[in-house]
């Protein structure tokens, strides 16, 4: 496993015509596990290597690390837990998580459920009279952004606000200073500002008044790691909004599209509704959400696959590719909801495993029993539909299907 | 009928039994009958019931939160086997390949699976271990007992012995609001596994959560009243402690009793077997149809030297089930050698510790991650230069990169910082109390002079 340069095809993957269908490409990355692209960072494309480099303590999610500084970095305020190492990291998560998740907040999500199934149950009962029904649109979009704005106590009309916030921030996550305008880092700069201002405003309410959502059990709490500052709470807040629905949209439309692809598997799913939990984890390998980290930095010179990583260098993790390596999965393009061993790499690994991840499986759970149960005879409009510009947040802009 | 035929045949109607039904043997059934073994399968255990997970007997069944019946293991898949439960075995005749039991029935097989395990040791004055309020944990009906106590309220309970189980239980007891008394003859709490500097820690830790800690004094009579209640215990540093409940939590002792005339390698230390899980004869050579998984078996690990260790870790009797399912099952050729790291988990005091790789293989400590007043810390252990295991203290999401850091001999103390790498990491020496059980005494005496006729026969302990 030697390293050898093969600029090219990191910008074919990224270029937006691979947007349908990266995997042959993927599968031509695999051949060398870690690359050095032209611009000295390197390429990580296979599972045991990714797998390996996210246990690994010496890879540092801090971009201060990196020996040559992103482009906008500094321009950015506080970072968010996703972009801290421990012990840092590791406090803003546990201070997070303790309204969250076992052990403090055992059974949040799983208590979720009923209103997750009312909120699908509404969403499909409108898709009544429609000729033409959009995934995207019309379901995966509006559902996960009321699950999250419920959860955080961000209020859900001001959905129009913040969508043009978000869109703008992850139009320039992959921002590249060669192909791209430089407005294009400016607006993320902008967006991450205006909705940093736009979750201050709404955690000065919070403070001091009592409440079940999120922002405001972060401004009251007192537990043993202290109280988040508001600069934290709002870097946290503006992580959970945009991690808790994106990502989700993508998972449950990438779900929709597949099982209209594999019509037995959906005839399946509506036979045995109990086969969605292998399901989604099957979709999670085959489909993720997110194809890539674009950036972690080497803390030391780490050795990866013989290959030594020198320190401060960019890292690049193609994650949707080491999902789908041979080595690791048998027949890896097969989407085989009965996989077994699937130890996939769609929320990622390690200590910054995706927070929302039980959040995220249960509303795509949900979501794909509904749909196959509802629609009647769904089909697709187009294959492949249109994608969404980043080759990180994989996922189609829009999912036009009819029914019978 | 080449070998291959035979091995067909014993597949599809050979005879397999396992002795001791709890998690190695129930996983082992589950393997066998996983890799297409379709003969007949008899499950023997001396305790009533389904097989049961350990663990939370020490943990969540103490605090009440489950029931001491609710941790039965889940069945990953139908056995179909013969279960002769509620009694034990009490020899192996490998001439005739039979298992004896207990009340004189012989079972026949072909091939068989050793997973007697550990049983508590008890308190070593009968009379006084007789004593109500008296406890070791070890099965359901000991956690059980135990749990009632706790909730009878007790005025003080006495731990003898802080290893993992002793301050597990210490720990339910502080999260049960009881007091509670440790006493440990070592200087310090889980000194034996992991050595005196996380013994330190694990110290400080218990006394902040108002454990009474006692170390370096050794219990020498617990004293009943006239109605047979366990009232008061005698150190030997002349003090004395009242409570209600004592726990004796020294240790186990393997079950071996049953094969001490069986001819195979059997000893304190358990049941001598190879890599592949297959039995040693009483001559150090291996048998091919007598397995060992679990507590009791006694492997070597050629990353640490090819010495024999036993471990008493859940994932250590899964792992070599697998292993001896697949090696029952195959050729010669075919067969896989357990080399898994071995790894443990445990919780007390709302901490997560967790370990990789062998902590008393060492000679060295380092703290390499996080901070120990934190009481969030991975610790490296070292060999002669080479890293052997790895202990997190709340951190355990960092083990995977430190078990490859052993399966790949890399160099102590690992020379490259990380973000969280303390300031002051330097490395200490182990220091873990001398091995106590080397002075034995002979166990074999070696008969015959000529290469063909030597053997050696066991020999009884006198002491």
């Amino acid at each position: 496993m030697t390293t050898t340069e093969a600029p090219d095809l990191l910008h074919r993957i990224l270029d937006y015509s691979s947007r349908s269908d990266p995997y042959p490409l993927y599968a031509e990355l695999r051949e060398t596990p870690v690359a050095l692209q032209e611009d000295g960072s390197y390429v990580i494309s296979t599972y045991r290597e990714i797998a390996g480099i996210l246990h690994n303590p010496h890879l540092s999610s801090d971009v201060r690390n990196l020996s040559r500084p992103m482009p906008g970095a500094e321009e950015r305020a506080t970072p968010s837990f996703i972009n801290l190492d421990p012990p840092e990291h590791d406090r803003l998560r546990r201070l997070a998580m303790r309204h969250f998740g076992p052990p403090h907040t055992p059974g949040l999500v799983s208590g979720m459920a009923p209103d997750l199934t009312n909120i699908v149950s509404s969403l499909i009962d409108d898709f009544a009279g429609k000729e033409q029904i959009d995934i995207v649109d019309d379901f995966a979009y509006p559902f996960p952004v009321t699950v999250i704005c419920h959860l955080l106590g961000v209020p859900r009309e001001d959905e129009p606000r913040f969508r043009v916030w978000v869109n703008a921030i992850i139009d320039s996550i992959n921002y590249d200073p060669k192909t791209d305008p430089k407005e294009k880092l400016d607006n993320g700069v902008q967006a991450t500002k205006d909705l940093r201002q736009y979750l201050g405003g709404l955690l000065e309410q919070r403070h001091g008044h009592p409440g079940d959502d999120l922002l405001t059990r972060f401004a009251n709490d007192d537990g043993p790691d202290g109280r988040m500052t508001d600069e934290e709470i709002i870097s946290t807040a503006n992580l959970l909004l945009i991690a808790g629905h994106e990502t989700t949209v993508n998972l449950i439309t990438n779900g929709m599209l597949t099982l209209l692809r594999h019509p037995q598997v959906l005839q399946r799913l509506r036979d045995e509704p109990d086969l969605v939990v292998p399901l989604v984890e099957e979709l999670l390998r085959y489909e993720p959400p997110v194809h890539i980290i674009p950036w972690r930095a080497a803390y030391s010179d780490i050795t990866v696959a013989d290959t030594v990583i020198p320190k401060g260098s960019q890292i690049m993790l193609m994650l949707a590719s080491g999902s789908r390596d041979p080595d690791r999965f048998g027949d890896p393009d097969r989407f085989d909801p009965d996989r077994q061993d699937n130890q996939h790499l769609g929320f990622g690994s390690g200590i910054h495993l995706c927070f929302g991840g039980p959040m995220a499986r249960l509303e795509t759970q949900i979501a794909l029993t509904e749909l196959v149960r509802r629609l009647e005879g769904p089909r697709l409009v187009a294959d492949p539909p249109p994608y969404r510009p980043s080759p990180v947040l994989r996922g189609p802009i829009h999912l036009p299907i009819e029914q019978s | 009928m080449s070998s291959a035929d035979t091995l067909e045949a014993f597949k599809r109607d050979g005879r397999i039994v396992i002795v001791g039904a709890s998690l190695a043997g129930l996983r082992t059934a589950e393997a066998l009958r996983d890799k297409g073994f379709t003969g007949s399968l008899t499950m023997i255990g001396d305790e009533l019931g389904e097989p049961y997970d350990r663990p939370p007997l020490s943990k969540q069944v103490l605090t009440g939160w489950v029931p001491a019946d609710g941790t039965v293991l889940p069945r990953r898949r139908d056995i179909d086997a013969e279960w002769l439960l509620g009694v034990p075995a009490d020899g192996l005749d490998l001439a005739t390949n039979h298992v004896h039991l207990a009340d004189g029935r012989e079972v026949p097989f072909d091939r068989m699976l050793i997973s007697t395990g550990v049983r508590a040791r008890p308190w070593f004055v009968e009379a006084e271990a007789a004593l109500d309020g008296v406890f070791v944990v070890r099965t359901r009906e000991d956690a059980e007992g135990l749990q009632q106590a706790m909730a009878a309220g007790p005025s003080r309970v006495l731990i003898i012995g802080a290893g993992f189980t002793g301050s597990e239980i210490a720990s339910i007891c502080r999260e049960r609001d009881i007091a509670v008394t440790v006493a440990e003859l070592a200087p310090a709490p889980l000194v034996g596994g992991l050595g005196a500097m996380i013994g330190e820690v694990a110290a400080d830790i218990q006394r902040a959560h108002g454990v009474d800690l006692r170390c370096g004094v050794k219990v020498t009579q617990l004293e009943g009243d006239a109605q047979g209640h366990f009232r008061r215990a005698h150190f030997d540093d002349g003090s004395t402690v009242d409570a209600d409940v004592a726990v004796v939590a020294l240790g186990g002792i393997r079950n071996t009793e049953w094969l001490r005339d069986s001819g195979l390698a059997v000893g304190i230390w358990g049941v001598a077997c190879d890599a592949g899980c297959r039995a040693f004869d009483l001559n150090g050579l291996v048998t091919d149809d007598i397995f060992v998984a679990g507590d009791v078996a006694r492997c070597p690990n050629p990353i640490y030297e090819y010495r024999f260790i036993s471990l008493e870790h859940w994932a250590n009797a899964v792992e070599q089930a697998e292993i001896a399912a697949h090696n029952m099952l195959s050729a010669q050729a075919d067969r896989w050698p357990h080399l898994s790291i071995p790894t443990f988990w445990s919780i007390q005091f709302g901490i997560n510790i967790k370990s990789v790789g062998v902590p008393t293989f060492a000679d060295e400590v380092v703290v390499t991650q996080g901070s120990v007043p934190d009481h969030r810390f991975v610790a490296a252990y070292g060999y002669q230069g080479r890293v052997t295991a790895a202990v997190s203290f709340n951190n355990a999401k960092w083990l995977d990169h430190y078990r490859q850091l052993i399966e790949t001999a890399a160099p102590f103390p690992p020379p490259c910082p990380t973000p969280d790498t303390p300031a002051d990491a330097k490395p200490v020496p182990v220091d873990f109390p001398g091995p106590t059980l080397l002075a034995q005494g002979a166990t074999v005496v070696v008969t015959g002079h000529d290469p063909g006729e030597r053997r050696v026969t066991a020999m009884r302990q006198h002491r």
